[in-house]
Protein backbone atom coordinates (compact mmCIF):
# COMPACT_ATOMS: atom_id res chain seq x y z
CA UNK A 1 0.00 0.00 0.00
CA UNK A 2 1.63 3.19 -0.80
CA UNK A 3 1.65 6.01 1.16
CA UNK A 4 0.13 9.32 -0.67
CA UNK A 5 0.44 12.17 1.74
CA UNK A 6 -0.88 15.18 -0.38
CA UNK A 7 -4.15 13.56 -0.60
CA UNK A 8 -7.05 15.03 1.12
CA UNK A 9 -9.76 12.53 0.26
CA UNK A 10 -7.66 9.50 2.06
CA UNK A 11 -8.84 9.28 5.06
CA UNK A 12 -6.87 9.95 8.43
CA UNK A 13 -8.85 7.73 10.69
CA UNK A 14 -9.71 4.71 8.51
CA UNK A 15 -6.83 1.82 8.46
CA UNK A 16 -8.13 -2.05 7.08
CA UNK A 17 -9.76 -3.62 9.97
CA UNK A 18 -8.93 -0.92 12.35
CA UNK A 19 -9.54 2.79 12.90
CA UNK A 20 -9.41 5.40 15.42
CA UNK A 21 -12.28 7.23 17.26
CA UNK A 22 -12.76 9.12 19.92
CA UNK A 23 -13.14 7.76 24.07
CA UNK A 24 -16.41 6.29 24.58
CA UNK A 25 -16.81 6.51 27.94
CA UNK A 26 -19.63 4.63 29.15
CA UNK A 27 -18.07 1.59 26.93
CA UNK A 28 -14.54 1.96 26.88
CA UNK A 29 -13.73 1.78 30.89
CA UNK A 30 -15.03 -1.41 31.44
CA UNK A 31 -12.67 -2.83 28.80
CA UNK A 32 -9.31 -0.67 29.74
CA UNK A 33 -9.38 -2.01 33.27
CA UNK A 34 -9.39 -5.02 31.91
CA UNK A 35 -5.86 -4.56 30.19
CA UNK A 36 -4.74 -2.84 33.44
CA UNK A 37 -5.25 -6.09 34.93
CA UNK A 38 -3.33 -7.71 32.71
CA UNK A 39 0.86 -7.56 33.85
CA UNK A 40 2.29 -8.28 31.14
CA UNK A 41 0.46 -6.07 28.73
CA UNK A 42 1.08 -3.04 31.43
CA UNK A 43 4.79 -4.15 31.55
CA UNK A 44 4.84 -4.07 27.65
CA UNK A 45 3.16 -0.35 27.42
CA UNK A 46 5.03 1.72 29.90
CA UNK A 47 7.32 1.56 32.42
CA UNK A 48 5.68 2.80 35.65
CA UNK A 49 4.96 0.17 38.07
CA UNK A 50 2.14 -2.31 36.68
CA UNK A 51 -1.02 -0.53 38.77
CA UNK A 52 -4.67 -2.90 37.85
CA UNK A 53 -7.49 0.19 37.54
CA UNK A 54 -10.91 -0.65 38.28
CA UNK A 55 -13.26 1.47 35.48
CA UNK A 56 -14.33 3.78 37.92
CA UNK A 57 -10.75 4.69 37.71
CA UNK A 58 -10.08 4.72 34.22
CA UNK A 59 -13.21 6.81 33.72
CA UNK A 60 -11.47 9.44 35.93
CA UNK A 61 -8.39 9.09 34.13
CA UNK A 62 -10.44 9.52 30.81
CA UNK A 63 -11.39 13.12 32.15
CA UNK A 64 -8.15 14.50 33.06
CA UNK A 65 -6.29 13.63 29.92
CA UNK A 66 -9.12 15.47 27.64
CA UNK A 67 -8.72 17.98 29.96
CA UNK A 68 -5.42 17.84 29.91
CA UNK A 69 -5.61 17.49 26.02
CA UNK A 70 -7.41 20.75 26.16
CA UNK A 71 -5.48 23.08 28.06
CA UNK A 72 -1.87 21.81 26.77
CA UNK A 73 -2.67 21.57 23.07
CA UNK A 74 0.39 19.35 22.82
CA UNK A 75 -1.59 15.57 22.61
CA UNK A 76 -3.76 13.78 20.42
CA UNK A 77 -5.35 10.61 21.76
CA UNK A 78 -6.88 8.23 19.54
CA UNK A 79 -8.76 4.90 20.61
CA UNK A 80 -7.87 2.26 18.54
CA UNK A 81 -11.37 0.68 17.11
CA UNK A 82 -12.18 -2.38 15.49
CA UNK A 83 -14.26 -1.63 12.03
CA UNK A 84 -16.81 -4.41 12.39
CA UNK A 85 -18.27 -3.23 15.31
CA UNK A 86 -16.24 -0.62 16.77
CA UNK A 87 -15.15 -2.06 20.13
CA UNK A 88 -11.89 -0.79 21.77
CA UNK A 89 -8.84 -2.68 20.43
CA UNK A 90 -6.06 -0.20 21.82
CA UNK A 91 -4.75 3.39 21.75
CA UNK A 92 -2.58 5.52 19.86
CA UNK A 93 -1.15 8.85 21.03
CA UNK A 94 1.05 11.74 20.03
CA UNK A 95 2.13 13.72 22.76
CA UNK A 96 4.77 16.11 24.45
CA UNK A 97 4.72 17.72 20.98
CA UNK A 98 7.21 20.61 20.63
CA UNK A 99 5.34 22.91 17.58
CA UNK A 100 8.30 25.20 17.22
CA UNK A 101 10.45 22.18 16.87
CA UNK A 102 8.12 19.80 14.62
CA UNK A 103 8.65 16.70 16.84
CA UNK A 104 6.15 14.48 19.17
CA UNK A 105 6.60 11.02 20.93
CA UNK A 106 4.57 8.48 19.66
CA UNK A 107 2.82 5.54 21.78
CA UNK A 108 1.06 2.91 20.70
CA UNK A 109 -0.77 -0.32 22.12
CA UNK A 110 -3.11 -3.40 21.99
CA UNK A 111 -4.58 -3.84 24.66
CA UNK A 112 -5.98 -7.47 24.69
CA UNK A 113 -3.63 -10.60 24.26
CA UNK A 114 -5.83 -12.05 22.14
CA UNK A 115 -6.09 -9.18 19.69
CA UNK A 116 -2.43 -8.80 19.27
CA UNK A 117 -0.42 -10.60 16.74
CA UNK A 118 -3.11 -9.96 14.15
CA UNK A 119 -1.52 -7.02 12.35
CA UNK A 120 -3.83 -4.10 14.47
CA UNK A 121 -0.64 -2.52 15.64
CA UNK A 122 0.85 -1.83 12.05
CA UNK A 123 -2.37 -0.42 10.70
CA UNK A 124 -2.55 1.70 13.45
CA UNK A 125 0.89 2.97 13.27
CA UNK A 126 0.29 3.73 9.85
CA UNK A 127 -2.36 5.95 10.57
CA UNK A 128 -0.56 7.44 13.61
CA UNK A 129 2.80 7.95 11.28
CA UNK A 130 0.38 9.67 8.43
CA UNK A 131 -1.91 11.86 10.75
CA UNK A 132 1.41 13.08 12.48
CA UNK A 133 3.47 13.98 8.99
CA UNK A 134 0.93 14.82 6.55
CA UNK A 135 -1.03 16.51 9.21
CA UNK A 136 0.29 17.95 11.98
CA UNK A 137 3.63 18.56 9.91
CA UNK A 138 6.03 17.34 12.56
CA UNK A 139 9.62 16.93 10.96
CA UNK A 140 10.56 14.00 13.37
CA UNK A 141 8.10 11.53 15.87
CA UNK A 142 9.95 9.76 18.41
CA UNK A 143 9.44 6.98 20.28
CA UNK A 144 10.45 5.06 23.86
CA UNK A 145 10.85 1.16 23.77
CA UNK A 146 12.27 -0.75 26.86
CA UNK A 147 14.83 -3.66 25.45
CA UNK A 148 12.52 -6.73 26.33
CA UNK A 149 9.84 -5.25 23.79
CA UNK A 150 10.83 -7.37 21.20
CA UNK A 151 7.57 -6.82 19.17
CA UNK A 152 7.59 -2.88 19.30
CA UNK A 153 11.28 -2.70 18.28
CA UNK A 154 10.69 -4.76 15.56
CA UNK A 155 7.93 -2.75 14.58
CA UNK A 156 9.65 0.07 14.70
CA UNK A 157 12.19 -0.88 12.67
CA UNK A 158 9.89 -2.27 9.88
CA UNK A 159 8.40 1.56 9.41
CA UNK A 160 12.09 2.82 9.60
CA UNK A 161 12.78 3.61 12.52
CA UNK A 162 16.32 4.18 13.72
CA UNK A 163 17.53 3.50 16.87
CA UNK A 164 19.07 6.59 17.87
CA UNK A 165 19.61 6.42 21.84
CA UNK A 166 20.28 3.58 24.56
CA UNK A 167 19.58 4.66 27.75
CA UNK A 168 21.97 2.07 30.06
CA UNK A 169 19.98 0.44 32.84
CA UNK A 170 18.00 2.54 32.67
CA UNK A 171 14.80 0.75 33.79
CA UNK A 172 14.68 -1.96 36.82
CA UNK A 173 11.77 -4.47 36.63
CA UNK A 174 11.84 -7.99 37.56
CA UNK A 175 14.76 -7.83 39.38
CA UNK A 176 17.00 -6.59 36.53
CA UNK A 177 18.35 -3.35 34.51
CA UNK A 178 17.17 -3.11 31.43
CA UNK A 179 18.22 -0.61 28.45
CA UNK A 180 15.73 2.11 27.51
CA UNK A 181 16.04 2.71 23.76
CA UNK A 182 14.87 5.95 22.10
CA UNK A 183 13.79 5.18 18.24
CA UNK A 184 13.15 8.21 15.45
CA UNK A 185 11.44 8.74 12.41
CA UNK A 186 11.82 11.81 10.11
CA UNK A 187 9.67 12.97 7.81
CA UNK A 188 11.34 12.33 4.90
CA UNK A 189 12.77 8.99 5.69
CA UNK A 190 8.68 7.93 5.86
CA UNK A 191 7.35 9.71 3.09
CA UNK A 192 10.16 7.67 0.88
CA UNK A 193 9.62 4.67 1.74
CA UNK A 194 6.22 2.34 0.38
CA UNK A 195 4.95 0.29 2.87
CA UNK A 196 6.02 -3.30 2.87
CA UNK B 1 8.07 -11.97 32.47
CA UNK B 2 5.55 -13.36 34.82
CA UNK B 3 2.20 -11.84 35.78
CA UNK B 4 2.85 -9.91 39.11
CA UNK B 5 -0.79 -9.80 39.73
CA UNK B 6 -1.70 -13.62 40.44
CA UNK B 7 -0.47 -15.94 43.18
CA UNK B 8 -2.01 -19.52 43.36
CA UNK B 9 -4.71 -18.83 44.71
CA UNK B 10 -5.57 -14.92 44.66
CA UNK B 11 -4.80 -12.12 42.54
CA UNK B 12 -4.28 -8.13 42.97
CA UNK B 13 -7.11 -6.44 41.58
CA UNK B 14 -8.00 -2.77 41.86
CA UNK B 15 -9.97 -1.59 44.00
CA UNK B 16 -13.68 -0.65 43.21
CA UNK B 17 -14.80 2.03 45.89
CA UNK B 18 -18.27 1.31 46.03
CA UNK B 19 -17.79 -2.61 46.24
CA UNK B 20 -15.01 -2.12 48.51
CA UNK B 21 -16.99 0.24 50.87
CA UNK B 22 -19.80 -2.49 51.28
CA UNK B 23 -17.30 -5.45 52.24
CA UNK B 24 -15.73 -3.19 54.49
CA UNK B 25 -18.64 -2.32 56.17
CA UNK B 26 -19.62 -5.61 56.29
CA UNK B 27 -16.03 -6.80 57.70
CA UNK B 28 -15.94 -4.38 59.97
CA UNK B 29 -18.87 -5.36 62.48
CA UNK B 30 -16.83 -8.70 63.26
CA UNK B 31 -14.99 -7.36 66.42
CA UNK B 32 -12.48 -9.84 66.06
CA UNK B 33 -11.19 -9.19 62.85
CA UNK B 34 -10.91 -5.24 63.66
CA UNK B 35 -8.91 -5.83 66.97
CA UNK B 36 -6.57 -8.28 64.52
CA UNK B 37 -5.84 -5.32 62.10
CA UNK B 38 -6.34 -2.30 63.98
CA UNK B 39 -4.41 -0.81 66.91
CA UNK B 40 -7.06 1.55 67.53
CA UNK B 41 -10.20 1.79 68.27
CA UNK B 42 -12.47 3.41 64.95
CA UNK B 43 -16.33 4.21 64.84
CA UNK B 44 -18.11 1.18 62.62
CA UNK B 45 -18.31 2.65 58.94
CA UNK B 46 -21.39 2.56 57.23
CA UNK B 47 -20.83 1.16 53.68
CA UNK B 48 -21.67 5.28 52.48
CA UNK B 49 -18.84 6.06 54.58
CA UNK B 50 -16.34 3.63 53.74
CA UNK B 51 -17.06 4.02 50.09
CA UNK B 52 -16.87 7.98 50.20
CA UNK B 53 -13.40 7.59 52.11
CA UNK B 54 -12.27 5.30 49.63
CA UNK B 55 -12.55 7.29 46.34
CA UNK B 56 -11.29 10.21 48.25
CA UNK B 57 -7.90 7.77 49.20
CA UNK B 58 -7.28 6.27 45.87
CA UNK B 59 -7.84 9.60 44.16
CA UNK B 60 -4.64 10.90 45.99
CA UNK B 61 -2.83 7.40 44.51
CA UNK B 62 0.53 7.90 43.75
CA UNK B 63 4.03 6.47 43.53
CA UNK B 64 3.92 5.82 47.48
CA UNK B 65 0.70 4.24 47.32
CA UNK B 66 -0.32 1.06 46.15
CA UNK B 67 -3.00 -0.34 47.46
CA UNK B 68 -5.17 -3.92 45.73
CA UNK B 69 -8.10 -5.48 46.50
CA UNK B 70 -7.51 -9.48 47.01
CA UNK B 71 -9.69 -11.83 44.46
CA UNK B 72 -9.81 -15.17 44.81
CA UNK B 73 -8.43 -16.53 41.23
CA UNK B 74 -11.31 -19.53 40.97
CA UNK B 75 -14.07 -17.26 41.30
CA UNK B 76 -12.84 -13.54 41.71
CA UNK B 77 -14.80 -13.04 45.24
CA UNK B 78 -13.36 -10.15 47.13
CA UNK B 79 -11.59 -11.61 50.16
CA UNK B 80 -9.87 -8.41 52.03
CA UNK B 81 -7.44 -5.78 50.69
CA UNK B 82 -3.22 -4.91 50.91
CA UNK B 83 -1.66 -1.97 51.15
CA UNK B 84 2.05 -1.81 50.32
CA UNK B 85 2.96 2.29 51.34
CA UNK B 86 6.53 3.57 50.49
CA UNK B 87 7.33 5.64 53.04
CA UNK B 88 10.96 6.06 52.82
CA UNK B 89 11.81 6.30 49.39
CA UNK B 90 15.80 7.46 50.35
CA UNK B 91 15.99 3.97 52.20
CA UNK B 92 13.71 2.35 49.72
CA UNK B 93 11.16 1.14 52.49
CA UNK B 94 7.60 0.47 52.52
CA UNK B 95 5.09 -0.51 55.22
CA UNK B 96 2.59 -3.74 53.77
CA UNK B 97 -0.74 -4.07 55.73
CA UNK B 98 -2.84 -6.60 55.17
CA UNK B 99 -6.66 -7.86 55.90
CA UNK B 100 -8.21 -10.18 54.71
CA UNK B 101 -11.89 -9.56 56.04
CA UNK B 102 -13.96 -12.92 54.78
CA UNK B 103 -13.40 -14.68 57.86
CA UNK B 104 -14.00 -18.60 56.52
CA UNK B 105 -10.77 -18.08 54.35
CA UNK B 106 -8.84 -17.11 57.53
CA UNK B 107 -5.89 -20.00 57.86
CA UNK B 108 -6.02 -21.49 54.39
CA UNK B 109 -2.96 -19.99 53.19
CA UNK B 110 -4.85 -16.96 51.20
CA UNK B 111 -2.89 -14.79 53.38
CA UNK B 112 0.51 -16.13 52.89
CA UNK B 113 -0.25 -16.56 48.94
CA UNK B 114 -1.13 -12.62 48.88
CA UNK B 115 1.87 -11.38 50.72
CA UNK B 116 4.05 -13.81 48.76
CA UNK B 117 2.50 -11.69 45.49
CA UNK B 118 2.56 -8.41 47.12
CA UNK B 119 6.69 -9.08 48.33
CA UNK B 120 7.23 -9.95 44.38
CA UNK B 121 5.49 -6.73 43.03
CA UNK B 122 7.53 -4.59 45.64
CA UNK B 123 11.11 -6.00 45.17
CA UNK B 124 10.68 -6.61 40.84
CA UNK B 125 8.10 -4.21 40.11
CA UNK B 126 8.13 -1.19 42.60
CA UNK B 127 12.39 -2.28 43.04
CA UNK B 128 12.19 -1.66 46.81
CA UNK B 129 14.93 -2.29 49.50
CA UNK B 130 13.24 -3.69 52.43
CA UNK B 131 9.16 -4.28 53.08
CA UNK B 132 8.49 -3.43 56.85
CA UNK B 133 4.87 -4.90 58.63
CA UNK B 134 3.85 -4.85 62.37
CA UNK B 135 1.63 -7.39 63.49
CA UNK B 136 0.20 -8.22 66.65
CA UNK B 137 1.30 -10.27 69.62
CA UNK B 138 -2.17 -11.78 70.08
CA UNK B 139 -2.61 -12.72 65.73
CA UNK B 140 -0.44 -16.08 65.92
CA UNK B 141 -1.84 -17.28 63.00
CA UNK B 142 -0.45 -14.27 61.03
CA UNK B 143 2.48 -14.42 62.65
CA UNK B 144 3.00 -17.58 61.01
CA UNK B 145 2.37 -17.12 57.61
CA UNK B 146 4.23 -13.63 57.58
CA UNK B 147 7.23 -15.90 58.70
CA UNK B 148 6.36 -18.36 55.73
CA UNK B 149 6.41 -15.49 53.33
CA UNK B 150 9.84 -14.39 54.21
CA UNK B 151 10.12 -12.03 56.67
CA UNK B 152 12.12 -12.02 59.70
CA UNK B 153 11.47 -10.92 63.45
CA UNK B 154 13.23 -7.34 64.05
CA UNK B 155 11.76 -6.61 67.09
CA UNK B 156 8.91 -5.76 69.20
CA UNK B 157 7.35 -2.56 70.72
CA UNK B 158 6.37 -3.43 74.12
CA UNK B 159 2.94 -3.19 75.58
CA UNK B 160 1.45 -1.17 72.46
CA UNK B 161 -1.71 -2.81 72.86
CA UNK B 162 -3.97 -2.08 75.51
CA UNK B 163 -7.18 -4.58 74.87
CA UNK B 164 -9.14 -6.81 77.01
CA UNK B 165 -7.73 -4.95 80.05
CA UNK B 166 -4.02 -5.97 79.61
CA UNK B 167 -0.77 -4.77 77.97
CA UNK B 168 0.17 -6.42 74.43
CA UNK B 169 3.53 -6.50 72.48
CA UNK B 170 3.36 -5.33 68.34
CA UNK B 171 6.04 -7.07 66.43
CA UNK B 172 8.22 -5.83 63.88
CA UNK B 173 8.84 -7.75 61.28
CA UNK B 174 10.85 -6.99 58.05
CA UNK B 175 12.54 -8.66 54.90
CA UNK B 176 15.26 -7.58 52.32
CA UNK B 177 15.79 -7.74 48.89
CA UNK B 178 18.58 -9.65 48.84
CA UNK B 179 16.37 -12.34 50.88
CA UNK B 180 13.60 -12.50 48.83
CA UNK B 181 15.94 -12.35 45.80
CA UNK B 182 17.61 -15.29 47.34
CA UNK B 183 14.94 -17.06 48.17
CA UNK B 184 13.07 -16.82 44.66
CA UNK B 185 15.76 -18.05 42.94
CA UNK B 186 16.96 -13.67 41.19
CA UNK B 187 20.76 -13.17 40.45
CA UNK B 188 21.42 -10.58 42.99
CA UNK B 189 24.59 -9.20 41.30
CA UNK B 190 23.70 -5.54 40.69
CA UNK C 1 31.88 12.63 54.71
CA UNK C 2 32.26 15.32 52.87
CA UNK C 3 30.33 18.23 52.57
CA UNK C 4 27.72 18.18 49.77
CA UNK C 5 27.27 21.83 49.32
CA UNK C 6 30.62 22.86 49.01
CA UNK C 7 32.96 22.46 46.11
CA UNK C 8 36.02 24.53 44.95
CA UNK C 9 34.71 27.24 43.02
CA UNK C 10 30.95 27.07 43.90
CA UNK C 11 28.96 26.30 46.72
CA UNK C 12 24.52 25.25 46.52
CA UNK C 13 22.13 27.20 48.69
CA UNK C 14 18.22 27.50 48.87
CA UNK C 15 17.38 30.86 47.55
CA UNK C 16 13.99 33.29 48.83
CA UNK C 17 11.60 33.69 45.82
CA UNK C 18 12.06 37.09 45.45
CA UNK C 19 16.11 36.51 45.10
CA UNK C 20 15.66 33.75 42.58
CA UNK C 21 13.44 35.95 40.65
CA UNK C 22 15.73 39.05 40.93
CA UNK C 23 18.36 36.95 38.84
CA UNK C 24 16.35 34.93 36.12
CA UNK C 25 14.75 37.81 35.36
CA UNK C 26 18.05 39.42 34.32
CA UNK C 27 19.66 36.11 32.78
CA UNK C 28 16.58 35.17 30.54
CA UNK C 29 17.27 38.31 28.47
CA UNK C 30 20.33 36.81 27.46
CA UNK C 31 18.58 34.47 24.73
CA UNK C 32 22.23 32.31 24.11
CA UNK C 33 21.42 31.84 27.59
CA UNK C 34 17.78 30.42 27.54
CA UNK C 35 18.74 28.36 23.92
CA UNK C 36 21.30 26.87 25.86
CA UNK C 37 18.77 25.73 29.03
CA UNK C 38 15.88 24.25 26.71
CA UNK C 39 14.14 23.20 23.78
CA UNK C 40 11.18 25.71 24.12
CA UNK C 41 10.83 28.85 22.33
CA UNK C 42 12.99 31.38 24.31
CA UNK C 43 10.48 34.40 26.28
CA UNK C 44 10.95 36.84 28.40
CA UNK C 45 8.62 36.82 31.56
CA UNK C 46 8.28 39.60 33.93
CA UNK C 47 9.93 39.27 37.10
CA UNK C 48 6.71 39.36 39.30
CA UNK C 49 5.47 36.29 37.34
CA UNK C 50 8.90 34.60 38.25
CA UNK C 51 8.07 35.67 41.74
CA UNK C 52 5.21 33.76 41.95
CA UNK C 53 6.15 30.93 40.02
CA UNK C 54 9.41 30.39 42.19
CA UNK C 55 6.77 31.25 45.51
CA UNK C 56 4.33 28.42 44.09
CA UNK C 57 7.04 25.71 44.21
CA UNK C 58 8.26 26.70 47.53
CA UNK C 59 4.35 26.23 48.84
CA UNK C 60 4.38 23.03 47.67
CA UNK C 61 7.01 22.19 49.86
CA UNK C 62 9.48 19.18 49.66
CA UNK C 63 9.12 16.41 47.63
CA UNK C 64 10.86 13.26 47.58
CA UNK C 65 11.32 13.22 43.77
CA UNK C 66 12.35 17.27 42.87
CA UNK C 67 15.74 18.87 44.24
CA UNK C 68 16.44 22.28 43.14
CA UNK C 69 19.97 24.04 44.11
CA UNK C 70 20.81 27.86 43.69
CA UNK C 71 24.58 28.13 42.85
CA UNK C 72 26.79 30.57 43.91
CA UNK C 73 30.54 31.60 43.63
CA UNK C 74 33.44 30.63 46.66
CA UNK C 75 35.06 34.20 45.85
CA UNK C 76 32.41 36.70 45.23
CA UNK C 77 29.30 34.55 46.92
CA UNK C 78 27.69 36.19 43.44
CA UNK C 79 24.26 34.00 42.42
CA UNK C 80 25.28 32.28 39.35
CA UNK C 81 22.79 30.06 38.35
CA UNK C 82 21.13 26.82 39.30
CA UNK C 83 20.35 23.09 38.86
CA UNK C 84 17.34 20.98 39.41
CA UNK C 85 17.32 16.77 40.10
CA UNK C 86 14.32 15.62 38.87
CA UNK C 87 13.72 11.72 40.19
CA UNK C 88 12.00 8.67 39.16
CA UNK C 89 12.04 6.37 42.42
CA UNK C 90 10.99 3.24 41.08
CA UNK C 91 14.03 3.41 38.22
CA UNK C 92 16.67 5.10 40.92
CA UNK C 93 17.38 7.98 37.80
CA UNK C 94 17.83 11.37 37.99
CA UNK C 95 17.20 13.73 35.52
CA UNK C 96 19.64 17.09 35.65
CA UNK C 97 18.88 20.46 34.32
CA UNK C 98 21.63 23.04 35.27
CA UNK C 99 22.05 26.66 33.88
CA UNK C 100 24.79 28.94 34.62
CA UNK C 101 23.01 32.59 33.96
CA UNK C 102 25.87 34.86 34.40
CA UNK C 103 27.87 34.67 31.10
CA UNK C 104 31.02 36.23 32.97
CA UNK C 105 31.39 32.93 34.10
CA UNK C 106 30.78 30.75 31.36
CA UNK C 107 33.84 28.41 30.46
CA UNK C 108 35.77 29.38 33.99
CA UNK C 109 34.76 25.78 35.04
CA UNK C 110 32.23 26.62 37.33
CA UNK C 111 29.89 24.83 35.45
CA UNK C 112 31.89 21.66 36.19
CA UNK C 113 32.11 22.24 39.65
CA UNK C 114 28.57 22.80 40.35
CA UNK C 115 28.08 19.65 38.22
CA UNK C 116 30.47 17.43 40.44
CA UNK C 117 28.64 18.48 43.90
CA UNK C 118 25.10 17.46 41.74
CA UNK C 119 26.31 14.31 41.20
CA UNK C 120 27.73 13.85 44.71
CA UNK C 121 24.78 14.53 45.88
CA UNK C 122 23.03 12.31 43.64
CA UNK C 123 24.77 9.36 44.30
CA UNK C 124 25.81 9.77 47.77
CA UNK C 125 22.73 11.27 49.48
CA UNK C 126 19.92 10.39 46.54
CA UNK C 127 21.54 7.21 45.87
CA UNK C 128 20.16 7.01 42.80
CA UNK C 129 21.41 4.28 40.06
CA UNK C 130 22.04 6.76 36.91
CA UNK C 131 21.96 10.27 36.33
CA UNK C 132 21.15 11.63 32.93
CA UNK C 133 20.60 14.65 31.02
CA UNK C 134 19.92 16.15 27.52
CA UNK C 135 21.48 18.97 25.72
CA UNK C 136 21.76 20.49 22.44
CA UNK C 137 24.48 19.72 19.88
CA UNK C 138 24.63 23.59 19.43
CA UNK C 139 26.30 23.54 23.02
CA UNK C 140 29.72 22.25 22.66
CA UNK C 141 31.04 23.83 25.71
CA UNK C 142 28.74 22.12 28.12
CA UNK C 143 29.23 18.56 25.69
CA UNK C 144 32.79 19.23 27.49
CA UNK C 145 32.06 19.76 30.54
CA UNK C 146 29.88 17.15 31.19
CA UNK C 147 31.94 14.39 29.81
CA UNK C 148 34.91 15.82 32.26
CA UNK C 149 32.27 15.76 34.75
CA UNK C 150 31.66 12.11 34.03
CA UNK C 151 28.82 11.40 31.60
CA UNK C 152 28.93 9.23 28.75
CA UNK C 153 26.85 10.11 25.41
CA UNK C 154 24.24 7.70 24.89
CA UNK C 155 22.81 9.51 21.49
CA UNK C 156 21.09 11.66 19.68
CA UNK C 157 17.54 12.53 18.23
CA UNK C 158 18.50 14.19 15.12
CA UNK C 159 16.89 16.83 13.83
CA UNK C 160 15.19 17.47 17.20
CA UNK C 161 15.32 20.79 17.74
CA UNK C 162 14.81 23.78 14.74
CA UNK C 163 16.99 27.09 15.72
CA UNK C 164 17.97 30.21 13.46
CA UNK C 165 16.64 27.89 10.20
CA UNK C 166 19.00 25.43 10.72
CA UNK C 167 17.93 21.43 12.41
CA UNK C 168 20.38 20.45 15.29
CA UNK C 169 19.97 17.15 17.23
CA UNK C 170 19.72 16.36 21.11
CA UNK C 171 22.28 14.70 22.78
CA UNK C 172 21.59 12.30 25.36
CA UNK C 173 24.45 11.81 28.41
CA UNK C 174 23.95 9.44 31.27
CA UNK C 175 26.58 8.08 33.99
CA UNK C 176 26.19 4.86 36.08
CA UNK C 177 26.48 4.43 39.61
CA UNK C 178 29.52 2.60 39.26
CA UNK C 179 31.03 4.42 36.43
CA UNK C 180 30.69 7.55 39.26
CA UNK C 181 32.34 5.26 42.14
CA UNK C 182 35.20 4.43 39.70
CA UNK C 183 35.91 8.02 39.57
CA UNK C 184 35.97 9.46 42.91
CA UNK C 185 39.58 9.00 44.86
CA UNK C 186 40.02 6.31 47.25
Amino acid sequence: MEITMFDIQTQLFEGRDIRFGPIDHEKDPQIESKWTHDSDFMRLYDIEPARPMSPAMVKKKYEKLEKEIEESKNMFYFAIRAREDDRLLGKAIISRIEWSNGNGWIELGIGAADDRRKGYGAQALQLLLRFAFAELNLYRVTARVQEYNEAAIALLKKFGFTEEVRRRQALDRDGRRWDLLVFGLLKDEWANQAQA
Amino acid sequence: MNDIYKGNLVRLSAMNAEEAGKAFARWHRDSEFRRLIDSGVLPLPSAKFAQTWLEKELEEASVNQHWFSIRKLDDDQLLGDIDLYVYNWSARDAFVGLGIGEREFWGKGYGTDVMRVILRYAFIEVNLHRVTLTVFEYNPRAIRSYEKAGFRHEGRMRGALNKEGRRWDILVMGILREEWMEQNGYKTAN
Amino acid sequence: MRDLFRGELVRLTAEDPEIRAKTEVHWQRDSEYRRFLDTEPAMVVSEKWLKDWFEKRGEEGFSPNRYVFSIRTLAEDKLIGFFSLWVDLVHSEAWVGIGIGEREFWGKGCGTDAMRLCLRYAFTELNVHRVSLGLMDYNPRALRSYEKAGFRLEGRTRGDVQRAGKRHDSLWMGILREEWLAMQPR
